[in-house]
């Protein structure tokens, strides 16, 4: 038993569990904080027995699954999975801590079975991560969709139906081209081998050495699963649908954890399985990542609904990581990698901030809150600091990963590098506008002031609101906390998360310069 | 020249390798003695002894065929003369017949869900008239049913293992002569019932006089009615090429239609509709197996030397029927409907590996065939669960909430619709992997690609369900469901083991279904 095998088991015991304690809400919610927990402290041993420097693929695990097709069970890990898998470990127990403070399920539904399914959600994601055979991926890749699909139609917002078939049916597609593609990529095996395999090591020797015609195919159906799972423009219309209508929890694993499988699939597969094509597509691959940053942008500055604008700052994201894997440089590359890890914090707290003050509120609207520093200090300076982050102040982690994908993409793609900085004032100017919005000047708003007093009349019902709008609680503070320091602390120690993914990269960029 | 031959007195008899076509036999003989059953017994004794009767008549054909494949027979044995081929493939459709039947035979037979049964009892009588409404109260119940079914089931058999035309015809017509009477038998809604009874027949004898149009035109080719004939006289001779593709098109259309395969899937929505719902999970699973099992052989067999000629047209019928299927489908707000365009899609996945003609496209077809059918029944026989005062609630706005009162049903119904979508670890999905594998491993990149589209379209009305069992408001006059008897639990249970099963490890039957090709 690797720890990878048990991070995957752990979390569907502890599902199996949860759901038998659905019947009480609270003793369901502790064993699943219990679970959650243990998963997180495996990630220190986990962490400290992978070599960065050691072999490519580390805490393997392989046994057969359909031998006639060459399909295995195989897990491992190299750092940018161990990177990925540790993100989730460490945002599902404040998914599950904010339940009941910034997420609030409706009312016919138990918590046990929400638990249960996040829990499912884990397990899976971190499967997708460690998978090592491509037939199990692509397995894994749709079986992940499932719990999502739940939680997002089963306890989402007013349109939450909408959303979970939207999402459910993009992903799904996707995935069935990149099946296509794995089932041609094994057939090329097959014809090379005399014997067909789907393992990712012995693909990617095969694969790598198609034609470019063939290659570009194949690359193709893989980069569209990846694209639209990334998601970048345009094949990104259901990110803020169904981040939107998810529950806070759900948005937080979805926009931070899930998505990350599509960027993460484009250094795993996409680039070493088909390098020739990765560089013959490069440009158009880039292109789409600009469009993303600017256009996610502009569309966040947009927003009236608070979820749909961390859905756009998601996209623009997207665009900078996919801009700093396909500059295919060092700097680039590790940058990307590490924003991979910073996106989900930065942006995991910022919506479990405005969770907190839709919670506060009952609106999603920013037009129905106005100058809430007045009677939530505390709050106003966590959504800042989750803001300074997205927007990627030095000091917070974000900064240093944007900063190494821009100066990596300068190296080779300098009209590129120049067009994403523009993403970067733009972030300023949308992140700074909303904590205006919301925090600054007088005390406004229907969300705080009811219903009686519109926008504009906001002085005198100003005691009424501090009456029933609270400052954060000390659960509150308990899941914020670890996020500040994490953002903080990364943001001045980069790097040994920097160390852990470098050789990964290095490995991934070689495999594309026809090395092994 | 026959004449001649029985002047002199020289007629041998046909070798019968009898251990061979035992199973066969016995469902024939079961059926036979199932008649007798009808005659003889009295009315009270007839249900407990049909069913006794037809399940151990399962499970001797059973058990003879395991007996036969486990003693290493013959590799592509040919008996009657020829007629019959007792092949690998022939071996594997047999048992997956045979084990789809039992499911079938169980929900066909039970009596708790409806009290007395899905069958009238009295199928003669006009819908409406004064009679039909004094035997709604009635709970007696047409007993032939079971001979029907097995009689059916013993032509579809034959069908799979026919090794000329003439046999096939008439194994053809032994299993849609059942099929129709069985149709008309529903309990609820008798008009639709009768109405799809007819309907199937109209347009089912129109689609074996095709057969048979086609199966002269090619006697007249090839000068014998033998499919490796047939084979022989295409590969090199320079008789009219017409001849052969006209005969070719007129049998290709007759088996299409009985696979419904769109653009000659009409019947199949109606009649899946009207047919009591035990009938129409027979169809829907045995059916599609036999069919499919006579298509390959006719296809890999007598017209495989012709293939480049024919398979363009081939590629647009399985586009045609997966568009239809999948688009169509989307439409429907009845849920047997639904399923019935959802297996016009299939048959189009099912078309694609067929035109595979290689090896992995036969193993993978039959994978299929085996696993979407036991998908089917179980859906059926969820379907014939939910119910309200009129029959079954089919209609899918009754559906909706249906997860917060019976969470165990709406469970059990989201597997079998994701199996039918083909997410992985159902069956659903190795079929699909299988088949479309073999199919882009043959250079059919394109329509592989069109096949998947159409998986993503058809997981929409999936979905839908899933979405409206789960996430919709239950309205306060909806359905019950009714708590199903041990007959119906077992089939519904089989059907989803086995789905779950072949989703999971399906190492074993891949392996039986790639043991060997047709033999001639």
């Amino acid at each position: 038993m690797t720890w990878v095998l048990a991070l995957i088991l752990w979390p569907l015991i502890g599902a199996c569990v949860v759901t038998g304690l659905r019947r009480n809400d609270r003793f369901a919610t502790l064993a699943a904080v219990g679970f959650a927990l243990v998963e997180l402290a495996m990630i220190i041993p986990t962490w400290l027995t992978y070599e960065p420097s050691g072999a490519r693929l580390q805490h393997t695990s392989s046994m057969d699954w359909i031998p006639s097709f060459g399909v295995h069970i195989s897990f491992g890990i190299d750092g940018i999975a161990l990177v990925m898998i540790a993100v989730i470990a460490f945002l599902v127990p404040i998914v599950i801590g904010a339940l009941g403070t910034a997420d609030k399920l409706p009312q016919d539904r138990s918590a046990g079975g929400f638990l249960a399914l996040i829990l499912v959600q884990e397990a899976i994601t971190v499967a997708v991560f460690a998978a090592t055979d491509v037939f199990l991926f692509y397995v894994l890749f749709e079986i992940m969709l499932i719990p999502m699909y739940f939680l997002i139609g089963g306890y989402g917002g007013a349109n939450r139906q909408y959303a979970a078939v939207k999402f459910f049916l993009y992903s799904f597609l996707g995935g069935l081209i990149m099946l296509a593609s794995a089932i041609g990529a094994y057939s090329l095996a097959a014809d090379e081998l005399g014997d067909g395999t789907f393992d990712w090591a012995t693909l990617v020797t095969v694969v790598r050495d198609a034609p470019v015609g063939t290659q570009i195919w194949l690359f193709l159906g893989f980069f569209l699963a990846f694209a639209i799972k990334a998601p970048l423009v345009p094949l990104h219309t259901w990110l803020p649908d169904a981040a939107g209508e998810a529950p806070i929890g759900v948005a937080v694993l979805l926009v931070g954890v899930l998505d990350k499988v599509g960027t993460f699939g484009f250094l795993r597969y996409c680039l070493p399985m088909f390098p020739e094509a990765s560089k013959d597509l490069a440009p158009l691959v880039l292109v789409l990542a600009v469009i993303g940053v600017l256009y996610g942008s502009i569309l966040a500055a947009g927003q009236q609904d608070m979820k749909r604008f961390v859905a756009y700052v998601s996209i623009a994201h997207f665009g900078f990581i996919a801009l700093g894997i396909f500059a295919f440089t060092q700097q680039a590359a590790v940058g990307a990698v590490s924003y991979m890890l910073n996106h989900s914090l930065a942006t995991g707290m910022l919506i479990v901030v405005l969770g907190l003050v839709i919670a506060r509120g009952g609106s999603t609207r920013i037009s129905d809150y106005g100058g809430m520093f007045k009677v939530t200090p505390l709050l106003g300076g966590v959504l800042l600091i989750a803001g300074l982050s997205t927007l990627s102040l030095p000091g917070t982690n974000s900064f240093v990963s944007e900063f190494l994908v821009l100066l990596g993409a300068f190296d080779t793609q300098p009209v590129y590098a120049i067009l994403a900085t523009i993403g970067m004032v733009l972030a300023a100017a949308y992140v700074l506008w909303l904590y205006q919005r919301l925090m600054t000047g007088p005390v406004r708003g229907n969300a705080l002031v009811g219903a009686g007093g519109g926008p504009g009349t906001a002085m005198a019902p100003e005691l009424g609101a501090r009456k029933t709008i609270k400052d954060l609680g000390g659960r509150e503070l308990a899941i914020l906390v670890p996020m500040v320091v994490l953002i903080i602390g990364l943001g001045f120690f980069p790097q040994p998360v920097l160390d852990t993914v470098t050789p990964s990269v290095d490995a991934t960029l070689s495999a594309l310069n026809g090395g092994q | 020249m026959l004449g001649n031959l029985a002047q002199q007195g020289q007629i041998t008899a046909p070798q019968i390798a009898y251990d061979a076509i035992l199973p066969v036999l016995i469902v024939l003989g079961a059926a036979c003695v199932s008649v007798l059953f009808e005659a003889f017994l009295p009315r009270h004794m007839r249900w407990p002894s049909q069913v006794l009767l037809s399940l151990t008549g399962l499970a001797a054909a059973g058990i003879a065929l395991a007996v036969y494949v486990s003693g290493s027979p013959v590799a592509g044995l040919t008996t009657l003369s020829g007629a019959v081929s007792v092949d690998k493939p022939a071996l594997f459709l047999w048992g997956t017949l045979l084990a789809l039947a039992l499911p079938a035979i169980l929900l066909i037979a039970d009596r708790s869900v409806e009290p007395g049964g899905a069958f009238v009892a009295q199928a003669a009588i006009r819908p409406g008239t004064v009679q039909d409404r004094a035997q709604v109260g009635s709970t007696g119940m047409q007993t032939e049913v079971f001979p029907l079914a097995l009689f059916a089931l013993g032509g579809m058999m034959t069908f799979c293992a026919a090794n000329d035309l003439l046999t096939m015809f008439i194994a053809l017509e032994v299993l849609s002569l059942p099929l129709y009477l069985m149709c008309g038998l529903a309990r609820r809604r008798r008009l639709l019932s009768q109405e799809a009874a007819v309907k199937y027949f109209l347009l089912g004898a129109f689609s074996s006089a095709f057969f048979l149009y086609g199966l002269a035109l090619l006697y007249g080719y090839a000068g014998s009615v033998k499919l490796a004939d047939i084979a022989n006289a295409a590969a090199g001779s320079d008789r009219s090429d017409m001849l052969l593709f006209a005969g070719m098109g007129l049998l290709v259309v007759g088996l299409l239609f009985k696979g419904s395969v769109g653009p000659f899937h009409t019947w199949t929505p109606d009649v899946y509709q009207g047919a009591p719902t035990p009938v129409t999970g027979f169809m829907a699973a045995c059916t599609k197996v036999a069919a499919f099992g006579g298509i390959l052989r006719v296809l890999t067999v007598g017209f495989e030397s012709t293939s480049w000629e024919w398979r363009g047209v081939l590629w647009a019928v399985a586009i045609i029927s997966m568009a239809i299927g999948a688009v169509l489908g989307l439409t429907q707000t009845d849920v047997k409907r639904m399923i019935a365009y959802s297996s016009i899609a299939h048959a189009g996945f099912l078309l694609v590996g067929t035109l595979a003609m290689t090896d992995q496209g036969l193993s993978g077809t039959l994978f299929y065939l085996l696993a979407y059918g036991f998908t089917t029944l179980a859906a059926f026989g969820v379907v014939s669960l939910v119910r309200d005062t009129k029959g079954e609630a089919t209609h899918l706005s009754a559906w909706a909430g249906l997860a917060k009162r019976s969470p165990v049903l709406a469970g059990v119904f989201t597997f079998l619709l994701l199996a039918l979508a083909g997410i992985p670890l159902t069956s659903g999905f190795v079929g699909k992997f299988v088949v479309f594998s073999a199919a882009l491993r043959d250079g059919m990149a394109p329509l592989v690609v069109i096949a998947l589209v159409f998986s993503a379209v058809a997981a929409f009305f999936y979905l839908r369900v899933v979405v409206l069992m789960y996430f919709s408001k239950p309205s306060p006059d909806g359905p019950t469901v009714t708590v199903p008897g041990a007959f119906t639990t077992a089939a519904i249970t089989l059907g989803v083991i086995i789905t779950l099963l072949l989703g999971i490890a399906p190492a074993f039957a891949l392996d039986w279904a790639g043991a060997g090709a047709f033999a001639f």
